[in-house]
């Protein structure tokens, strides 16, 4: 995401780059990031705690009115849990993730049933 | 404990299951500059996210080097979003898409007056992209002329 970012910026529009992973995104040096030290899969916040999603934000975003220089990151305050427990489980040995199938990969059938009808009428994206 | 480091970590396991070294992106310039030129307050902001979030009713994305985009209208019905990815554990994304894709996060500052505005449509994009090359020659551009179409002041970008 860190390269978009650069694209995009050097095209006149200021980013803000969310990270989980603090060593990728040094090492691609985005303009700005904002780090949240969380498990993968949760780069803006835990699910069902809009409060927490909210301070979390707010508190990235903000970066857009107080970073001055290019290749600033920003540590976010927020800690998963107090043991970090999940830290010694994260990328664990061996490759967990799914086969790269080359076709379309639905959440769920109703989905792909829809897909395939060429888009709900409601969904004007549908086609995009 | 300090932050978890990926990059020996995956490099280390790639090795252990032979699979190629991912030759991992390393810019030692000086990044790109564009100050914002307003108060967050009224600024429209764009975003763009990489957890493979789709509308039902779409096309989902596929797990091999899928570069292609959705739009997602910013007043869509949060219960209408869906996720799909090969890489990251999908369970918390599926019963709240705003761990990946903070639509109603956004469309609550927006609400608060924290931020002016939001884009009519977010982006989301299937990460995992293995060509480095291809998200700069291909899809970067591609973004980047939506945000400028979409006449955005600030973008916030998520991957996963």
């Amino acid at each position: 995401m860190g390269l978009v970012a650069r694209h995009t910026e050097a095209a006149g529009i200021p980013t803000l780059c969310m990270t989980s992973a603090l060593d990728i995104t040094r090492a691609v040096n985005p303009p700005r990031a904002a780090f949240l030290d969380f498990p993968l899969g949760h780069t803006t916040g835990k699910p069902h705690e809009p409060d927490l999603q909210r301070r979390i934000l707010a508190e990235a975003l903000s970066s857009f009115e107080t970073m001055t220089a290019p290749g600033s990151m920003k540590e976010l305050p927020f800690r998963w849990s107090e043991d970090e427990e999940w830290k010694a489980k994260a990328f664990a040995e061996g490759d967990e993730r799914t086969p790269r199938h080359d076709t379309p990969q639905y959440q769920d059938e109703e989905d792909r049933r829809r897909a395939e009808e060429g888009g709900s009428p409601s969904c004007p994206v549908c086609r995009t | 404990m300090g932050p978890v480091d990926y990059i020996p970590r995956i490099r280390d396991n790639y090795a252990r299951l032979g699979y190629k070294a991912y030759n991992w992106v390393v810019n030692p310039d000086t990044a790109p500059w564009a100050p914002l030129r307003k108060p967050l307050s009224q600024c429209r902001l764009g975003l763009a996210a990489s957890g493979g979030i789709y509308v039902t009713g779409q096309v989902a994305f596929h797990y091999k080097d899928d570069t292609s985009l959705r739009e997602i209208p910013t007043d869509v019905d949060t219960k209408e979003l869906r996720a799909t990815h090969f890489a990251y554990d999908l369970s918390d994304a599926r019963t709240d898409p705003n761990v990946v894709f903070p639509i109603d996060t956004l469309r609550r500052l927006v609400r608060e007056g924290f931020l002016g505005g939001l884009a009519s449509r977010f982006h989301t994009f299937m990460g995992g992209i293995y060509s480095s090359r291809r998200v700069s020659e291909d899809l970067a551009p591609r973004l980047t002329a939506r945000f400028l179409e979409d006449g955005v002041d600030a973008v916030l970008l998520v991957p996963v």
